[in-house]
């Protein structure tokens, strides 16, 4: 098994916008939400995404998913454009690809039971599924997310948020998919339900051969499950390594920035710790900085920065990075983690 | 293999219940509500005089002596005498008014639930689909709603009446299908919030096509407002047919309901007062009960997220 990996998904020079309209009588705004996103994912491979809030980490997880129509650019699965395909064919290329929500109780239909809920992927792209069949998947799907069966006619409001996320989990997981797209799964739930979900999501995904795209803010969390992280800032990537480099060794100011603001549970530590926190709010996606978009909060930042945007280089190994002053910039690690 | 601790039986007591799977119901929302509605007095109170009010209407001219249209020669304008049988007297024409109250209930409760349901089918598929789908779709059928909206009532429900002629049935379907106006208004933005909702994301993810996303996630979760303001309704187009009968574009002699009643009563409740009691103790009373259960419904079915 040493043959190396396909690339199951390829996103190139994906572009979303969103515009608003200020009024009747005001020009309509736009907000760029994404812009030059280019990656790969191998399959098999958890790719981790973390940004702020609102640095379109959602907006790209629903874009690959098609659930957003991007403006520009492509989404290859399997090397077909997902965002040139006909609806109807879409439709059923769904089944490869499934989503987990942040919200687990928002993200289930209260009007149904889990039964209903879980088999509702089913219904609509395995037609030819009887009901007994269709209960049998059920049932085997919750066992493999750890629900008991006799919870098979019950109603959403009836469960904890842990519970409600198997039963999301389940509902992604019974068309057996290949790629799911975990939208913060575990940013509602409690520490203790998180450790759970986590290592239920990574048990699934060898049992099932899964590739995972896990949008999270918690740097934390996305160390423990991704083999590679992606850094976003203002719908833009400004890094992309293995989760080791980016811990050990983070290159760019901001994804420094982020890993400083990881708590760490010792307050010794804690105390030592050269905190670089960021400064100021995450500037307007409607109204970017000129050049580099991270300048406006970025300590290294010079004149020249705000001139030209950084193009995405690809440093050692693979490794990408967006910023001017990376090779300048001495990056202790002792310092920036406190250890 | 037998064990030493029992641990086995009941395993397999469980594993056997699996097999059948005798799993137990979950509570659904509509349960929950008509729980928490039962235990609103008031509402089960009127629903009890409502079902009561509907008996009265369709079953009791099956035990009264005399038809609504039939004529005693003997009792014209007689107070209520029970040995003749004119348990509430007659009217001018000597017909029984005991009669003529069911005959109008009857017509005014099957006004009110033909066009009641009239106007929640279509409110709900165009408010469903409008919300549903926004952007151009939306604009368009909701500034159709706003025109309609603009154009007086009255002129439709005589226009419907002169091409048609005076046909009950019509009438109700006609007075349908303008209420359909204000619930299909109250859908749509019950819609367009509904469908921001991460469910419908997940049905979408699922591979739902919209019309299984509109009839299948979003009209169930609609149940609250649309029950609530259905019930609102049914004594909105009680009045409205009392209304157009008053005007003499309602049911027909020797047919009546209970505005048509009222309106013969009304000029004459000094000299023959049981002319409009009665009818107006049944719509006052119909009304009343009507409106305790929409509160008690929109208590009950408050749409509070649980």
């Amino acid at each position: 098994m040493d043959q190396t990996p396909i690339n199951l998904l390829e996103i190139k020079d994906l572009k979303k916008t969103f515009s608003i309209s200020g009024g009747l009588f005001s020009r309509r705004l736009t907000l760029t939400a994404l812009e030059n996103i280019n990656f790969t994912i191998r399959q098999g491979e958890t790719l981790g995404i973390v940004g702020e809030s609102g640095c379109g980490k959602s907006t790209l997880g629903r874009c690959i998913l098609q659930l957003l129509a991007p403006d520009e650019g492509q989404v290859l699965w399997l090397g077909q454009d997902l965002t040139r395909l006909p609806a109807e064919e879409m439709r059923q290329r769904r089944a490869d690809l499934q989503i987990i929500f942040q919200d687990p109780l928002a993200s289930l239909n209260p009007r149904m039971t889990v039964g209903e809920i879980i088999a509702d992927p089913l219904r609509t792209l395995r037609p030819e599924l009887n009901k007994d069949e269709r209960r049998a998947r059920v049932l085997k799907t919750m066992e493999a997310v750890g629900l008991l069966p006799e919870m098979i006619n019950r109603y959403p409001h009836e469960f904890s948020g842990g519970q409600a996320q198997r039963i999301g989990i389940a509902r992604a997981l019974i068309t057996e998919p290949k790629l799911i797209v975990c939208d913060e799964p575990v940013s509602a739930l409690d520490v203790s339900i998180q450790a759970q979900i986590l290592n239920l999501l990574a048990e699934l995904k060898d049992e099932f051969g899964l590739t995972l795209i896990f949008i999270s803010h918690n740097l934390s969390v996305v160390r423990h499950v991704s083999d590679r992280i992606l850094v976003l800032y203002l719908g833009r990537i400004v890094e992309l390594a293995t989760g080791d480099e980016i811990y050990e060794d983070p290159k760019h100011p901001y994804t420094r920035a982020l890993l400083t603001a990881v708590p760490i549970p010792d307050p010794r530590l804690a105390r030592q710790r050269n905190i670089d926190a960021l400064k100021g709010e995450i500037p307007s996606p409607i109204n970017p900085p000129s050049g580099c978009t991270f300048r406006t909060r970025c300590r290294f930042a010079k004149p020249f920065c705000a001139e030209t945007r950084p193009p995405l280089e690809r440093i050692e190994d693979g490794r990408l990075v967006a910023c001017h002053r990376w090779r300048e910039i001495e990056v202790p690690v002792e310092a920036v983690l406190g250890v | 293999m037998a064990g030493i601790t029992g641990k086995d039986a009941v395993l397999s007591e469980y594993a056997r219940k699996l097999e059948t799977l005798d799993a137990p119901k979950g509570r659904s929302l509509t349960q929950d509500a008509i729980r928490r509605l039962a235990r609103n007095k008031a509402a089960v109170l009127s629903i009890f005089v409502v079902g009561f009010i509907i008996l009265f209407a369709f079953v009791g001219p099956y035990f009264l002596p005399w038809t609504y249209d039939k004529i005693d020669w003997s009792g014209i304008r007689k107070p209520p005498n029970f040995e003749a049988g004119h348990f509430a007297g007659t009217d001018q024409n000597g017909r029984d008014m005991l009669a003529r109250i069911m005959q109008g209930t009857q017509m005014s409760l099957i006004v009110a639930g033909v066009a009641t349901l009239v106007s929640v089918f279509i409110g709900v598929c165009y408010g469903a689909i409008a919300g549903y789908f926004g952007g151009k779709v939306d604009a368009v059928m909701m500034r159709f709603v706003d025109i309609m909206y603009a154009l007086p009532y009255i002129l439709f429900v005589i226009i419907l009446v002169v091409i048609f002629g005076r046909n009950p049935v019509l009438l109700f379907v006609g007075i349908g299908c303008l209420e359909w106006l204000t619930m299909a208004r109250i859908v749509r933005g019950q819609t367009m919030s509904i469908k921001e909702r991460e469910f419908v994301e997940a049905a979408k993810a699922g591979g739902a096509k919209p019309w299984t996303i509109i009839f299948r996630h979003i009209v169930p979760n609609l149940t609250g407002p649309v029950v609530i303001y259905a019930t609102l309704t049914v004594p909105e187009i009680i009045l409205t047919e009392s209304f157009l009968s008053y005007l003499g574009l309602g049911v027909q002699e020797p047919q009546t309901s209970l505005g048509t009643l009222i309106s013969f009563g009304a000029p004459v409740a000094e000299t023959l007062p049981w002319m409009l009691i009665g009818p107006a103790v049944v719509l006052v009373s119909l009304l009343l009960c009507l409106t305790y259960i929409g509160d008690g419904l929109r208590d009950a079915l408050d749409p509070k997220d649980r």
